[in-house]
């Protein structure tokens, strides 16, 4: 019996289809911001507001999530005039926002507020680095904490090598196929005026690039950038008053687990080339009533190359082990079946901690996505669906996305959106 | 009072209520590797818990183990990030399947204890070693000293063991 085989998520009783995402917002994604978080999260949240028409007495609850870098709810509420009827504070990183936009669902189906605003600010370069040099490796090193970081072995990507290679050696993943990814998500950048990194990389520049952490070469990871995001989630009902299409909610999966997590992250467990996603699909897909094939886009977390092909792999958008194929032969390019990571992602495009794929797949069932096509009379993108280096990067006929969102190989949340059917 | 002493110029510390792991490496600076077994369940666990993963049962003793075992995966650490990594580069940290209780309670299950590829003496090993380690190959146990009464594992080739021909290695060197 599967863990999860006691979920009955054959009826659409979890809300499906209830809830949306109203507006999106973000800062610049920049190095070197000279802003407090603080300020970057007035920034975002206010451009998300604008973008779903709201003024402060629309917005009555906040969520937001960080390790300590961040400031919380309440000073931001409070810069942009807004009364709070529910605020919670966060602790974590990847795999919040998708968790966090379940919790705003629940909060406002218990009646406590109406409409909440999710962010993530952060200076993830020039204040508490991401990649953990500087302030992170100044930290004490106590109890648990001797067994990892007493050995040198603290960072993300250093805590995450031995599943990267562990699945390399059970299914024979290759370098190259992983580089994918960064090629993928770094012509999607090319195609994206906000993004950080807008060059494009071939397969051989990531094998070139300098050895971080085997497998990792410096091009299999993620920018640190300075910035704040925003996600507005409220009832499907209220949504529509919005001036952009709701992209509506069909089910959602936070911080599921593998067996045995620990201080390790999932070592004591198996096998340890499996991530979570192998049981949050158990929810995520039964709950939104579709499956892997029905989904146009996806947004798989990005913190390394490797990262976005375990999920995909995982929640079964290819069989098990096969996730290098289907990584690096066109089915994740824009053109290709299922684009991934539209924006560029944490690769390239910003590391936000999840949020930048969901706003991105949020523009993309608008069909909205904010790239170089021209405005057309009407005020909407004239898509030319040419995705050639500064051309377009809107999906045709993006109906249902699919995020999946990482903490650590144990550990992942993700979320199902589709267009309004209305 | 809280058990503290540096090591490679980072602090380490034990808080007083932390009694798990101040027995886990207290029996490391006396050369015993013990894991804690669940008097009813009899499992072994690591690294140290306070209850027993599989049973929820809170009752232990500390018991010896062999550190031998087989390297399951690995990191390769050529950037550092800590201050402390940065003349050690390249360095191993080893994930190892431990001989005991491997397999159990669940076929893909073992006791994985990490540590970093050093020599027998416990000096961190030269690139030309790391380049002969990798999943497969047989290591065993060796503590380094942080102060009296508080010492840490590390791996070593096991000489004594026979090798597998060529334990897989990351395909770029």
């Amino acid at each position: 019996m599967s863990p999860t085989s006691d979920t009955d998520a054959s009826a659409p009783k979890y809300l499906r289809g209830k809830y949306a995402i109203c507006g999106v917002g973000e800062t610049t994604y920049r190095r070197g911001s000279e802003e407090s978080t603080r300020n970057l999260a007035t920034w975002a949240i206010g451009n998300a507001m604008a973008d779903a028409g709201m003024t402060a007495d629309d917005i009555d609850g906040m969520l937001d999530y960080s390790g300590n870098d961040s400031t919380f709810a309440p000073l931001v509420a409070n810069d942009l005039g807004i009364r709070l009827n529910f605020y919670m504070d966060v602790h974590g990183g990847g795999s919040s926002t998708e968790a966090l936009i379940g919790i705003a669902m629940g909060v406002i189906e218990a009646g406590m507020c109406k409409t909440v605003a999710i962010y993530r600010a952060m200076n993830g370069y020039s204040q508490v680095r991401i990649g953990g040099t500087g302030a992170r490796s100044a930290v004490p090193i106590v109890g648990d904490q001797i067994h990892h970081r007493a050995y040198g072995w603290q960072s993300a990507g250093q805590m995450f090598a031995p599943t990267f290679l562990r699945h390399m050696y059970d299914y024979g993943t290759t370098p190259e196929q992983v580089a994918a990814v960064k090629v993928a998500h770094s012509k999607h950048a090319s195609n994206n005026p906000k993004a950080y990194y807008k060059t494009r990389f071939t397969v051989e520049d990531v094998v070139n690039s300098r050895i971080i952490c085997k497998p990792l070469h410096l091009l299999d990871c993620c920018v640190e950038t300075d910035n704040a995001t925003c996600i507005i989630v409220t009832r499907l009902d209220r949504a529509r008053d919005c001036p952009n299409p709701p992209a509506v909610i069909q089910s959602v999966v936070g911080r599921c687990c593998k067996p045995r997590g620990d201080i390790h992250l999932h070592y004591q467990g198996g096998p340890i080339s499996t991530v979570a996603g192998h049981y949050a699909r158990e929810i995520l897909f039964p709950n939104a009533g579709l499956g892997p094939e029905d989904i146009d886009v996806t947004g798989s977390y990005d913190a390394f190359t490797f990262t976005t092909m375990l999920q995909l792999e995982d929640y079964g958008f290819c069989k098990k082990g096969e996730g290098g194929d289907y990584v690096s032969n066109g089915t994740i390019e824009l053109g290709g079946r299922r684009p991934n990571n539209t924006s560029g992602g944490h690769l390239c495009e910003g590391y936000t901690h999840g949020m930048n794929m969901v706003i991105e797949n949020t523009r993309q069932l608008r069909g909205e996505v904010d790239d170089s096509c021209p405005v057309g009379p009407d005020g909407k993108k004239q898509h030319t669906y040419d995705y050639a280096e500064g051309g377009c990067r809107q999906v045709k006929g993006a109906e249902v996305t699919c995020n999946m969102g990482w903490a650590h190989p144990g550990t992942g949340s993700a979320m199902i959106m589709a267009k309004d059917a209305r | 009072m809280p058990i503290q002493g540096e090591y490679m110029g980072m602090m380490l510390t034990i808080d007083d209520v932390d009694k798990e792991n101040r027995e886990f490496f207290k029996y490391c600076a006396e050369g015993d590797f013990r894991l804690q077994k669940a008097k009813k369940s009899g499992l072994l666990r690591y690294p140290p818990t306070t209850a027993c993963p599989w049973t929820g049962e809170r009752d232990y003793d500390w018991v010896p183990v062999e550190g031998k075992g087989a390297v399951h995966s690995y990191a390769e650490v050529h950037h550092p990030i800590q201050p402390a990594f940065r003349e050690k580069v390249p360095y191993m940290i080893l994930v190892v399947d431990l001989d005991t209780q491997k397999g159990q309670p669940t076929e893909p299950e073992a006791l994985r204890v990490a540590g970093n590829l050093v020599t027998p003496d416990g000096e961190f090993v030269p690139p030309e070693t790391i380049k002969s380690v990798g999943i497969g190959t047989r290591v065993k146990m060796v503590f380094t000293k942080v102060i009296d009464g508080f010492a840490i594992p590390h791996w070593t080739i096991d000489e004594d063991a026979e090798q597998p021909a060529t334990p897989w290695r990351y395909p770029q060197e």
